[in-house]
């Protein structure tokens, strides 16, 4: 081995350390325990048998998606408009806006309580108006605007960035030649800021597949994978269907990411 | 392609002042035939893209203002409504579409089939001499094609006039002088109305059937080229189109003087008054007798003719275009001859 050989093993070696102690060794742990129950290697089609988990799995995901749709939606209307219009108090507004961003996922559940819980300002609101207090705090609504809350800074922030950068005149070349605005919306501004939207959607994706605190501050009545992980490991101590579980979790969130990442490669390419 | 003929358009009192109180343009009266090259020239924030785009569409004139297409008044429609072709300076193609999908964006939201509008599409890219790029995507493209591409984008909705903003100002130099010769040809072919805006002189006296010379949100002069270049209607249109000599100097007894001396020149006594001509239009006399003498400074030869910066002897310097056989070495005094009529007195 040549000395330069030697030292490029030498610098390389903290990135290997780091790759074992937190990457390989974990999963390779998870493999071997989620093998070690009394199930043996079959823990993985164990927990794709029990309806209970496959449940949660569909709940999870189709949780995530919700999210994820309803974050971009909401995202691309608030980007847009912050993007391209200037009042007073914008700057105000947009730090405003970025603020969840500090939060961590306990307290976004408790303020999800505060809006949506038993004693909540919604239900007081409704009660006000002569209807049934208004909760939804402590089910899969709940935890839906609990990510959505979450997720939107940070899509916002992404998608504000990309506004910014579209070319105006590529929306007026589309109007000279007819367009309406919606056609223009269609053909021009979301093809434009479709990279954006596939890299910040799969952040979205990935951080509501994963969340636990508010899942867990929320707790009772939700069923996501997280939260089933964590009653397996903590409660049952059932390690084997705890580690098969997570590295369901991980695969199924690492495929979603590696799919929109090589859709987002082909958009990028196409946009630029 | 059927050749075809654009629409008349006409601006009534349209001025322009933006909501932070800047006025870019004062109200103002401009009519383009149909059919016409209108090109609108001027430096950078006289007004010229602000008129394009109360034109287009894009802008609304301020209240008073009025915008006719054949007579009928416009000025309400959004630009989606007005069937104008733009052509930008950035190109703005659509990177999501190839070529052909992007010729064909207009007819497409126009409801035209896929089948007719591919159809029309090529046809345009024909006459364009790009059908071979039919299926390229835009990031394939070089800047004179994507430019060809900008054009037949507008051109295939079949607008009632096409609108340029500073089409070439990203090509370079050689590939804008191949390509104003194309576009002119092709107006001319089409005789579509056209509104052509740069801050290129040779471009505007190329191109236009008319130039409106635009300074500081206001028109300084409306002509054909000849006329701006020839007859510069002030000292601003002189020293933009083209290179101007000026001498300063007084008008008396029907005599021009100045430091380099005096010539006879048909006009009344100004105690104030400045000779205005191109370095073509005068030519120099060796031996001179008595006239305007000047010391040649520098001699430049170009093949075909020479340029010759002369100075006077309160050091203001003239620049001569004369034939190249006149052989003169920088130190001689020459004698400065105007030609007739193709000088004017400001």
């Amino acid at each position: 081995m040549r000395s330069a050989d030697r030292l490029a093993v030498l610098f390389l070696a903290p990135l290997f350390a780091f790759a074992a102690a937190f990457f390989v060794l974990p999963l390779a742990e998870l493999v071997l325990v989620a093998g070690s129950g009394p199930n043996g290697a079959f823990e993985y089609l164990a927990i794709l048998a029990n309806p209970r988990h496959v449940q949660t799995l569909v709940a999870t995901l189709a949780l995530s998606a919700g999210v994820s749709v309803a974050t971009l939606a909401l995202g691309t209307v608030v980007a847009l408009f912050l993007a391209r219009t200037r009042f007073a108090g914008r700057a105000l507004l947009v730090s405003a806006l970025t603020l969840p961003l500090a939060f961590p996922g306990v307290v976004v559940g408790f303020m999800i309580i505060l809006l949506a819980g038993r004693q909540g300002l919604l239900g007081a609101f409704t009660q006000s108006l002569g209807m049934d207090r208004l909760v939804f705090a402590y089910s899969m609504a709940g935890l839906f605007a609990g990510y959505l809350y979450f997720s939107l800074p940070r899509v916002l922030v992404t998608l504000m960035a990309a506004a910014e950068k579209l070319d105006p005149a590529l929306e007026e070349a589309a109007r000279s030649l007819g367009a309406s605005r919606l056609a223009v919306l269609r053909d021009v501004t979301l093809p434009g800021l479709s990279p954006a939207l596939i890299a910040s959607g799969a952040i979205a994706f990935a951080t509501a597949m994963g969340a636990f605190g508010t899942a867990f501050t929320l707790a009772t009545r939700i069923d996501v994978l997280a939260m089933t992980i964590y009653t397996e490991f903590t409660l049952n101590a059932n390690f084997a269907t705890a580690s098969a579980l997570s590295l369901a979790l991980g695969l199924i969130t690492w495929g979603v990411l590696a799919l929109t990442r090589n859709m987002a490669g082909t958009g990028v390419a196409a946009a630029g | 392609m059927k050749p075809r003929t654009g629409a008349a358009v006409t601006l009534a009192g349209c001025g322009k002042t933006f909501a932070d109180g800047t006025r870019a343009l004062a109200p103002l009266d401009l009519s383009v035939a149909a059919g016409e090259t209108l090109v609108l020239l001027g430096p950078s924030g006289c007004g010229k893209t602000t008129l394009l785009r109360i034109i287009a569409g894009l802008e609304s004139p301020d209240a008073g203002g009025r915008v006719l297409f054949d007579g009928a008044d416009v000025t309400a429609l959004p630009i989606e409504k007005r069937n104008v072709g733009m052509v930008f300076q950035s190109y703005a193609l659509f990177p999501n579409m190839n070529v052909r999908e992007n010729v064909a964006y207009g007819l497409r939201v126009r409801g035209v089939g896929k089948a007719e509008r591919s159809r029309l599409a090529d046809e345009v890219l024909e006459m364009m001499r790009i059908d071979a790029l039919a299926e390229r995507r835009i990031t394939q493209l070089s800047g004179g094609q994507r430019q060809r591409v900008a054009l037949a984008r507008a051109l295939a909705v079949r607008p009632k006039a096409i609108l340029l903003d500073e089409p070439m100002a990203a090509l370079d130099a050689a590939l804008r002088e191949h390509l104003r010769g194309e576009i002119d040809a092709l107006l001319r072919r089409l005789s579509i109305t056209a509104v052509y805006v740069t801050h290129d002189q040779a471009e505007a006296l190329a191109l236009g059937d008319r130039i409106v010379v635009m300074r500081e949100g206001e028109i300084a002069q409306v002509g054909t080229p000849r006329e701006v270049y020839e007859r510069p209607a002030d000292a601003f249109v002189a020293s933009f189109v083209g290179t101007t000599n000026r001498l300063e100097g007084t008008v008396r007894g029907g005599r021009f003087a100045c430091a380099a001396g005096t010539m006879a020149l048909d006009a009344p006594d100004m105690p104030k008054a400045a000779l205005l001509f191109r370095p073509e239009a005068a030519r120099l006399v060796l031996d001179p007798p008595a006239g305007l003498v000047l010391k040649v400074e520098q001699v430049q030869f170009q093949g075909a003719r020479q340029k010759v910066t002369l100075c006077t002897p309160d050091s203001v310097r003239v620049v001569v275009e004369t034939p190249p056989d006149l052989e003169i070495a920088p130190g001689m005094l020459m004698g400065l001859a105007l030609d007739p009529n193709r000088f004017s007195l400001v």
